[in-house]
């Protein structure tokens, strides 16, 4: 582990994680099982963000999937808008609309007919509102349970306004998307290369949340983390720095959630809400909150027990979710990232004490 | 010598109750002015009120600047540093990072967003200077009890504060660990003004520069440690017969 932390050993994680993904993956998984790896992926981004957040700043990001739902309503938008355009020309209305009996487009669908406005949209809309939320609580000094309640409230009371909003598809969210960004969906080679959209993606962020760890700042954030009141009592603004962290981690949700919808077809209030949040947070806490692989894996091995079992036992999952989370708070807080650490440490441990006496 | 910092009429309320009654003190550079009274007598509630965790009346002014009303890590800013009762360092961090935090609080964005090259000069300095020299990448959380007050005032000298106000700076301190505190007290405070809020009162009549003795939220007294012992006011409420505070000396070693 130790290795990892070293300027090669960063290299090499990274190569070895690059082969992995573009290289043994394509080559030994079906393209439906392909499929099912590029949406864990989207989970494992959205992972990332939940360590920086809670991981490093010990904020409890309860509601990522405001962030990660904002991500994907607005690229399932300019999908829907682009089909529809293919299909009867400009100003064309979507065909869930055209279902519901709506016949002229809602002034708020039509930016999104721009692809480069969909993708700034995407890139600015949920961070910025990341950074005024951020704002607004962290300078009133909400934290802990109760920030970690706040945003869970927030991710259901947004799950709840969508279900509401029938321009928005309503309980049954958007789906039917036959393009993206020109290439048909149903073909193979297109989905493969939305994988690769999506592997690449997760290598990216992954990058971004090492150099925040590794700056200045992630000292700083790890600081804010373990002492609010001193880090002010030094001259810092600690809701700053909590605010870059955060909107970090709603950024990284949203472009999870922007890949998301193509490779899944399907985004609802039901895939955003206040259940798939807690599985987010619950990827993060099994895979180890403070490493940066750690949530990663954990994201990864979540989804897929839940597939795994869930099509063996459909009913079991749940209890075998929550066993998991029960035996890795129990036993291993640190989560499946700290096993190597641990294994080093547990027959040294006397001699550390003494080295620090 | 020159006053740093000039508090007039402090008064605290908590809700009714007034933990701090009316406090005029001033703190000089060059000074290690320790302020004692017995338990409840207003101390840490005064400096909370200076370092803007605590609502107050009256007036804080530095450098002909009035510091009521603002945050704390403004006031902080501008060279006012304070330490806890309880050392509060950075336990996961390195005795460095540790340091390099406290240096940065005039960081810019973009140097905050990078890693850190090398340590800046006066950390190392002032690693050398609290005795952690060689402690630079221990983690501070297995530091020995002494050691994360000393990386405490550390932090402040790396933050360029001109007023320190350190809250029982040696509770729990060996004889020898106070001794080498109460040195590097008057170091520092050369070209600074140091305020130690100290029950210890050995360790007050070594290296009291000047004291203030407060109490139920009021200045009783102030002076050098002999005008201060010898006020029958003081004796009363405080110091009482001349055994007394070496069985509080015994008490709180």
């Amino acid at each position: 582990m130790k290795f990892f932390s070293t300027r090669a050993g960063t290299w090499t994680g990274f190569a070895a994680a690059a082969l992995v993904l573009f290289g043994l993956a394509p080559l030994v998984l079906s393209g439906f099982r392909l499929g099912l790896l590029a949406q864990f992926l989207c989970y494992a981004i959205v992972a990332v963000g939940i360590g920086l957040a809670w991981g490093r700043g010990g904020m409890l990001t309860l509601g990522q999937g405001v962030f990660f739902g904002m991500g994907a309503y607005l690229m399932a938008m300019h999908l829907k808008m682009a089909d529809a355009e293919f299909r009867g020309g400009p100003g064309a209305v979507p065909d869930f609309m055209e279902l519901a009996g709506i016949r002229e487009l809602p002034g708020y669908w039509v930016p999104f007919t721009s692809p480069v406005f969909t993708i700034a949209a995407i890139l600015l809309l949920p961070t910025g509102f990341a950074v005024l939320l951020g704002f607004a609580v962290f300078k009133r000094r909400v934290k802990g349970a109760y920030f970690a309640i706040l945003s869970q409230a927030l991710a259901g009371a947004f799950a709840i306004l969508l279900i509401g909003q029938q321009t928005l598809g309503g309980f049954n969210g958007l789906s039917r998307f036959r393009y993206f960004f020109g290439f048909n969906l149903a073909d193979p080679v297109n989905q493969q290369m939305l994988y690769f959209i999506a592997a690449g993606a997760l290598l990216v962020v992954m990058a971004v949340a090492l150099q925040l760890r590794r700056s200045r700042y992630g000292e700083l954030l790890v600081a804010v983390r373990d002492g609010e009141e001193r880090v002010r009592f030094l001259g810092y603004d600690a809701a700053n720095i909590k605010v870059v962290a955060y909107a970090a981690a709603a950024l990284f949700a949203s472009i999870a959630g922007a890949i998301f919808v193509p490779v899944v077809g399907i985004i609802s209030p039901a895939s955003i809400g206040i259940i798939p949040s807690i599985m987010f947070i619950l990827g993060v806490a099994i895979g180890g909150r403070a490493s940066l692989a750690g949530p990663v894996i954990g994201a990864l091995a979540v989804a897929w027990a839940q597939t795994a079992l869930s099509e063996q036992f459909p009913s079991a999952w749940t209890y075998a979710q929550g066993l998991l989370f029960i035996a890795v708070i129990a036993l291993l807080p640190g989560g499946i990232a700290s096993v190597g650490a641990l294994a080093r440490r547990l027959p040294s441990k006397p001699t550390a004490v003494e080295a620090a006496a | 010598m020159s006053t740093a910092l000039t508090c007039k009429d402090i008064r605290v309320d908590f809700d009714g109750f007034t933990a701090v009654d009316g406090v005029d003190l001033e703190l000089d550079r060059g000074e290690v002015h320790f302020l004692i009274g017995p338990n409840g007598a207003g101390k840490t509630t005064l400096v909370d009120a200076i370092t803007g965790l605590a609502k107050y009346t009256g007036s804080v002014v530095k450098d002909g600047e009035e510091l009521r009303g603002k945050k704390v890590h403004h006031i902080a800013r501008r060279g006012i540093g304070r330490t806890f009762q309880t050392a509060t360092v950075f336990e996961s961090l390195t005795v460095a990072q540790n340091l390099d935090i406290a240096a940065g609080a005039g960081r810019s964005p973009w140097s905050l967003l990078r890693r850190r090259k090398h340590l800046p000069e006066n950390v190392v300095a002032t690693m050398e200077r609290i005795g952690l020299g060689d402690a630079a990448e221990t983690p501070a959380g297995i530091l020995a009890h002494g050691q994360k007050q000393w990386l405490e005032i550390g932090m402040l000298l790396v933050g360029d504060a001109d007023v320190l106000l350190l809250d029982e700076p040696i509770a729990g301190m060996g004889h020898d660990e106070r001794e080498t505190t109460g040195r590097l007290l008057h170091d520092i405070a050369a070209d600074r003004a140091v305020a130690v809020v100290e029950h210890d009162m050995d360790f007050m009549r070594a290296f009291a520069s000047r004291v203030t003795v407060l109490h139920a939220g009021a200045v009783l007294a102030s002076g050098s440690v002999d005008e201060v012992s010898g006020d029958p006011r003081v004796q009363e409420v405080y110091l009482g017969t001349a055994h007394e505070p070496e069985a509080l000396d015994a008490a709180t070693a």
